[in-house]
């Protein structure tokens, strides 16, 4: 057996409900990675997870974990990193349950800049509900309750996360692996709300609904259309137009929320009542 | 012996009348009274009118809210026209001197020239509800000069202690007038 | 501040008598007339080092409080009757995953906004069943300032004793009202706090048992026992299951939590019941008015009294039973259209007439509307 899954996965849970070619096994696998490179202590990490395909993934790891309501990860989220500021609190949602129904509380986190790495295992459609068309499922695009191609626009996560008040966002891939861990290391590390938009792969409902082939069909399309963030400067919009752009996106320092909330106990205790 | 009061203080939003009930309260108290005080709310913090009341008493206070008042005290007369129903025969009405009491009061009624102290004497028509305080408080006699002041001034900001206790002893001046 | 007699107002008291229980966070939204709740635990939490947060809506307070709860820390949050609604289906995986919290409802004027400054008991029922699904529930009405106090204290307590969500029923009379009161002592009560599991062993399951009377010992998260907490339907080990089997020992050991213990969690205040040949069954503010109301009944020399279940729920069930079996008729006073008379007429079965006076139109049930009722049998 693989000595991370050995590590850090509950044995007696597995194995996992993801349908064969899902990417979220990958992105959980890099996840448990990233935090073995850090060296955390299991029981000082605390994963936090909402409703969905997503946010299964919680359970299936030797952390502290909750698998909370539909979109309210980020919210319960906040309560355990505020009453215990020590957890390295990581969240892990979807698509629909970050940007959707809970879509309040990922705008107001990032606003407050509280300090938790939020992974957003985004797959372009609900699957557990059987693949109806969520906000990051692109315009035109097919699922069960969008049978003649959805008339949405669009959320891009991590423009939505910076726009916020996000102080770290980046992208992943499945297919970026060694990226993608690195992304999460420093996202995990960053003193603030960080936000990876983790692009996952539904060959069950987003690709079979939209011909987009097999899993591994879809990985090779993040392979062939991912430019990093850095390269990305340098393109022309033309160049850019059916890219994706992964890696960092914007990293900035500001005064995260546990840290002032500290300051503000300092200043009460002091007297100041 | 046993002591009851069931206080009325009525007028309009931002005059300070559920402020005033509640140091009447706390003054009771202090005396060592039992004390209840509530207030009716209207959605507008500014110009609607607004009602508060407190019982005081000597034994235990079972019901909670004014059915008939001992007395009411009114600083407008849309306060006095609304409430002056519900005060007992043998009771007494406090209303502001500019204000008309309606017909059908035939009880003992106290006029204090509240507003026009206020505007005239004190040049500070924030502290209306202190001047009415202390006149209310002359004629009803619920509590000690002492405790009342005491009562004000832990209610009131630090730096108006000193006019609200001006406006407190104008207000008394009314009644003895 | 304790011995000291104060003016203090219900939802000020149900601040400091959370304090004196423990609560160290509290998060919530703005909302009529529960706000002075949260002004002042805004105030009062960071001096003593605890956490206040106005979240972005009630149902990212409610969940705030669970995750506090969840790591260990006694936590609350107040709302009135929309922000309730929005609540509920936190309570209920509160409920589910046996995270202990206390939720505050100052109760206003419904449906939908209604009257916001006026006062009502229209969601007792909501208590019960607001959320989706059979589940556990304590619901406590306080009647005045200083049971408020000592009350709420009760409601911390029995949430962590039995790891249950404990709806505090306020109304806006008894939220809005000052009175004097002297604050206990704190000798004087008892501040219980979640057990903690013995040494973890290698098969430590959290929500395991000895028997559906005893409650699972979880560790706050970050104390090194690692395990999973679910609103799916789980297991021993707290993991998701769909065994038939499974899921019944879970929901009969959810629900025989509380339906096993209900002797120490119902509490209900009586009043000139002795030698009642009728009975007023009431909650919270109301309570007042019926007692007043009897006491005029009194003089008039009819032989009514008062029975308030201070515990809603579980509803003193045994305890109306046997009541009805003693008096010639119960009157059920209530701020609403018909709530807690749903249950008594269940309890009564039949062993007396049941007279319902109601109002729901934001004034207060006043003392002689319910002498009326206890008088005419008015129906």
């Amino acid at each position: 057996m693989d000595p991370l899954v050995k590590k850090y996965f509950r044995q007696d849970m597995l194995p996992h409900i993801y349908c064969p070619g899902c990417g979220h096994g990958t992105l959980m696998k890099d996840l448990v990675k990233a935090v073995d490179n850090l060296g955390l202590e299991k029981d000082q990490v605390c994963v936090v997870s909402g409703i969905g395909c997503s946010s299964r993934s919680a359970g299936y790891m030797d952390f502290n974990t909750i698998h909370t309501t539909h979109g309210r990860a980020i919210a319960v989220a906040t309560g355990i990193k505020l009453a215990k500021p020590e957890l390295r609190v990581i969240v892990i949602t979807g698509d629909g349950d970050a940007t959707a129904i809970g879509g309040n509380h990922f705008i107001h986190a990032a606003r407050r800049n509280i300090d938790m790495a939020v992974l957003v295992f985004n797959n372009n459609i609900y699957g557990m509900t059987g693949g109806q068309y969520s906000p990051t499922t692109p315009m035109g695009d097919f699922g069960t309750t969008a049978p003649y191609g959805s008339i949405d626009p669009s959320f891009d996560i991590p423009t939505l996360a910076k726009a916020a008040g996000a102080t770290f966002v980046a992208r992943g891939t499945v297919f970026h692996t060694a990226k993608t861990i690195r992304l999460m290391e420093r996202a995990i590390l960053h003193k603030g709300f960080s936000v990876i938009d983790c692009m996952s792969v539904c060959p069950t409902y987003y690709g079979r609904k939209n011909k987009k082939g097999d899993a591994a069909d879809m990985i090779r399309w993040q392979r062939d259309h991912c430019v990093d963030s850095a390269d990305a400067k340098l393109m022309s919009p033309d160049e850019l137009e059916d890219k994706l752009i992964i890696g960092e996106t914007f990293h900035r320092n500001r005064a995260e929320y546990t840290s002032d909330y500290q300051e503000l106990i300092d200043r009460c205790k002091g007297g100041a009542q | 012996m046993s002591y009851n009061l069931k206080f009325r203080f009525a007028g309009s939003g931002g005059q300070g009348v559920i402020l005033g009930t509640i140091i009447l309260a706390e003054a009771a108290l202090a005396e060592g009274y039992q004390v209840v005080q509530s207030q009716s709310y209207g959605p507008e913090a500014r110009g609607g009118s607004c009602k508060a009341e407190i019982i005081v008493s000597s034994e235990e206070i079972v019901f909670p809210k004014i059915e008939t008042a001992d007395c009411l005290a009114a600083l407008t007369q849309k306060a006095l026209d609304q409430y002056i129903g519900s005060v007992a025969p043998d009771g007494i009405v406090i209303a502001d001197s500019s204000l008309t009491i309606p017909e059908s009061w035939h009880g003992r009624t106290e006029k204090i020239d509240v507003i026009s102290t206020v505007y005239d004497v004190l040049k500070k028509p924030m502290t209306v509800n202190i001047v009415a305080l202390g006149a209310i408080n002359a004629i009803l006699g619920v509590a000690g000069d002492k405790a009342l002041e005491e009562a004000v001034l832990a209610r009131v900001p630090k730096s108006t202690g000193e006019l609200n206790m001006r406006a407190l002893e104008e207000g008394r001046k009314l009644y003895k007038k | 501040m304790s011995g000291k007699r104060v003016l203090m107002q219900g939802n000020e008291a149900c601040v400091e008598g959370a304090l004196a229980a423990g609560m160290r966070f509290y998060a919530g939204y703005p909302i009529t007339p529960s706000t002075e709740i949260a002004e002042l635990s805004a105030l009062r939490l960071p001096v003593l080092g605890g956490h206040f947060i106005q979240m972005e809506d009630e149902i990212g307070s409610m969940a705030a409080v669970i995750g506090a709860s969840v790591a260990g820390t006694k936590a609350m949050t107040a709302t009135s009757g929309p922000g309730f609604s929005l609540k509920q289906e936190n309570i209920g995986y509160a409920a589910m995953a046996e995270v202990p919290c206390v939720i505050v409802n100052v109760q206003r004027v419904g449906p939908s906004t209604g009257m916001p400054t006026s006062t009502a008991q229209g969601d007792i029922m909501q208590c019960r069943w607001g959320t989706h699904g059979d589940h556990p529930v304590i619901t406590i009405a306080p009647s005045s300032v200083s049971e408020v106090y000592t009350e709420i204290i009760r409601a911390f307590n029995l949430s962590e004793k039995y790891r249950v969500p404990v709806i505090f029923l306020m109304d806006e009379t008894v939220g809005h009202m000052r009175e004097g009161i002297e604050i206990p002592d704190p000798d004087s009560y008892q501040v219980i706090d979640r057990a903690m599991p013995d040494k973890k062993g290698d098969n430590w399951r959290p929500f395991a048992v000895d028997s559906e009377k005893d409650v699972p010992k979880l560790p706050p998260f970050g104390m090194g026992w690692r395990y999973h907490i679910t609103g799916l339907t789980h297991d021993e080990r707290g993991y998701p299951t769909s065994s038939p089997e499974k899921s019944a020992a879970f929901i009969s050991r959810l629900m025989n939590k509380l339906a096993l213990n209900r002797d120490d969690i119902i509490s209900c205040d009586s009043y000139m019941l002795e030698d009642a040949d009728i009975a007023v069954i009431c909650i919270g503010s109301i309570g007042r008015s019926a007692k007043e109301a009897v006491n005029r009944a009194r003089a008039k020399g009819i032989k009514a009294g008062v029975f308030r279940p201070v515990t809603v729920w579980p509803f003193p069930d045994k305890e109306v039973t046997e009541l009805a079996k003693k008096v010639k008729r119960i009157v059920v006073a209530e701020q609403n259209c018909g709530q807690i008379v749903l249950e008594v007429e269940r309890c009564v079965r039949g062993a007396c007439p049941v007279t319902f006076k109601g109002k729901a139109n934001g004034s207060m049930l006043m003392p002689d509307e319910i002498l009326a009722a206890i008088e005419g049998g008015e129906n």
